[in-house]
């Protein structure tokens, strides 16, 4: 379903610092996320139908996460690792494309 | 190189200051207007009006947004200036972490003022002092010409180590105060201050990356331990900048603390910004009065000037710190900081605290006299009678 950031993810490789030196002068671009993921935050989770979805991208503007990507079709796609489930997509597409159903674990 | 020749004007403290944002060429000024700050900021809104320059301004609603704007100016790569006093100062505490834990080179001047209640708008370093362990380096200004100097050698030294500096001047006494300021040719200025070479670069599209990122516990301390480091190779930055600004301007700034009468002084009055200006007019007339005194004038606070103040402290019998701030529960914080420098050194002299100035107070030079008979008496006993001395104190 991620294949997009599935293939980034697998070419990225883990970040980790053994000395004091090769950490950035900042704390900028620490690659967090690529361990953190906070899709595991999620009780409700979003599910697009690509029959009413107009392609506006205003629920790709609205995700506060890198949880919505664009699909090579020209849809949207969501990436479930970092999706914490919060409802905005939902609340913000305009055809209502998008519904949040409890997520069974 | 053109030669210098320079342009006087008389200038507020806050007008210097002003000047010396649109000689560096400052790009986003980002602030909002608190007693005695507020010209400084106008005088810079009346240059950006005139044409005279290419400033950004952005008017917020509070301090924390001025100094939330301008850590996003300086994270796009942006030279950001803003301004403030006292409580104003104390909103933006959050935001000043921020900006040194992000490596941003952003100049403030604070215009030193008492913190309230009672209600004050006179001068009290402890406004600054309290955001001693935010990660600013801090500059104290003596007089109008330190302003100007000090706004100029900030972004330099700011901008070669990545981490924020604060230039700090008396609310009143300097801040509206007007004398004779040497400013510098902008060709000059802008020979010594070149444009900012930013560590990363937000609107650099090419290279993508995020600020702020999560640093867990396996991450966090080698940024604390960095910004320790930086604040280190600081001081060698500091005398640097403070030379090469000698040499090009006649103004040397490489001591850290300015020191007068002090080989053959038996004790020295030790404190920072405008009251030092009085010390200095005071010395030399107890000098002349046959008085071996001496003083030693802290420019950088931080960081700390730990070997300047040991070889001092190496020379005197005495030192006499005049602290126009205190930290409640304890005591002046200038002395606070001496006294624990001095400790793992042999050069221990006598070192008396006297709590001068707060929110205002006038402190003259028959002050400065005063407090010369006590600390000759001290000295002569070689023993305290008190160690900290609430100067003005009614009885
Ligand atoms: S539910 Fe929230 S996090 Fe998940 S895709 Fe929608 S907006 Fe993004
Ligand atoms: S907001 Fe709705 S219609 Fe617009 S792109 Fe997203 S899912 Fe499609």
């Amino acid at each position: 379903m991620n294949t997009l950031f599935g293939e980034k993810k697998a070419q990225a490789e883990k970040l980790t610092f053994t000395s004091v030196e090769q950490y950035p002068e900042a704390p900028v671009s620490l690659g967090t996320t690529l361990s953190n993921f906070t899709g595991d935050w999620r009780t409700f989770i979003p599910v697009v139908d690509d029959n009413k979805c107009v392609k506006c991208y205003i629920c790709w503007k609205f995700c506060p996460e890198p949880a919505i990507y664009i699909r090579e079709d020209g849809y949207v796609g969501i990436d479930y690792d970092y999706c914490k489930g919060c409802g905005i997509c939902a609340n913000e597409c305009p055809t209502n494309a998008i519904t949040m159903e409890k997520e069974e674990k | 190189m053109a030669e210098y020749k320079p342009i006087r004007k008389v200038v507020s403290g806050n007008y210097a200051a002003a000047y010396a944002v649109k000689h560096a060429r400052v790009q986003v000024v980002a602030a909002y207007p608190i007693t005695p700050q507020t010209s400084i900021i106008e005088k810079i809104a009346e240059f950006i009006a005139n044409g005279e320059a290419d400033i950004q301004y952005v008017p917020v609603e509070s301090e924390h947004s001025a100094m939330a704007a301008s850590i996003g100016a300086s994270a796009a790569g942006a030279r950001a200036f803003t301004a403030t006093s006292a409580q104003g100062l104390a909103l933006m505490h959050e935001m000043l972490h921020w900006a040194s834990g992000a490596r941003l080179p952003v100049v403030m001047v604070d215009v030193n003022r008492a913190m309230a209640p009672p209600w004050s708008v006179w001068d009290d370093q402890t406004d600054s002092l309290s955001q001693r362990d935010t990660g600013w380096m801090q500059f104290y200004a003596e007089n109008n010409q330190e302003v100007y100097d000090g706004v100029l050698m900030a972004f330099k030294i700011a901008e070669t180590v990545n981490l924020p500096a604060m230039v700090i001047e008396s609310a009143f006494i300097l801040s509206h105060t007007y004398d004779v300021v040497e400013m510098i040719p902008q060709e000059l200025v802008d020979e010594f201050l070149p444009p900012r070479k930013p560590l990363y670069d937000l609107a650099d599209f090419s290279q993508p990356f995020s600020v702020g990122a999560l640093g867990g516990p396996n991450d966090y301390y080698e940024f604390r331990y960095k910004i320790a480091k930086a604040m280190e190779d600081a001081v060698k930055v500091i005398k640097d900048v403070g030379k090469e600004f000698g040499e090009r301007f006649g103004r040397d700034y490489s001591e850290m603390i300015e020191k007068g009468y002090v080989d053959d002084a038996d004790f020295v009055f030790m404190g920072m910004g405008s009251l030092m200006g009085t010390v200095k007019e005071a010395v030399e007339l107890l000098r002349k009065e046959g008085y071996k005194v001496g003083y030693a004038k802290v420019r950088w606070f931080r960081p700390f000037p730990k070997e300047e103040l040991r070889e001092i402290a190496e020379s005197v019998k005495g030192i006499a710190v005049l602290d126009r701030n205190y930290s409640f529960g304890q005591e002046g914080i200038l002395f606070n900081e001496s006294k624990g420098v001095l400790y793992n050194t042999d050069a221990r002299p006598i070192i008396k605290n006297y709590i001068v100035g707060l929110g205002g107070r006038d402190f003259t030079v028959p002050d400065v006299k005063a407090i010369a008979e006590n600390m000759k008496k001290v000295i002569e006993a070689g023993k305290l009678d008190r160690e900290v001395e609430w100067y003005h104190l009614k009885r």
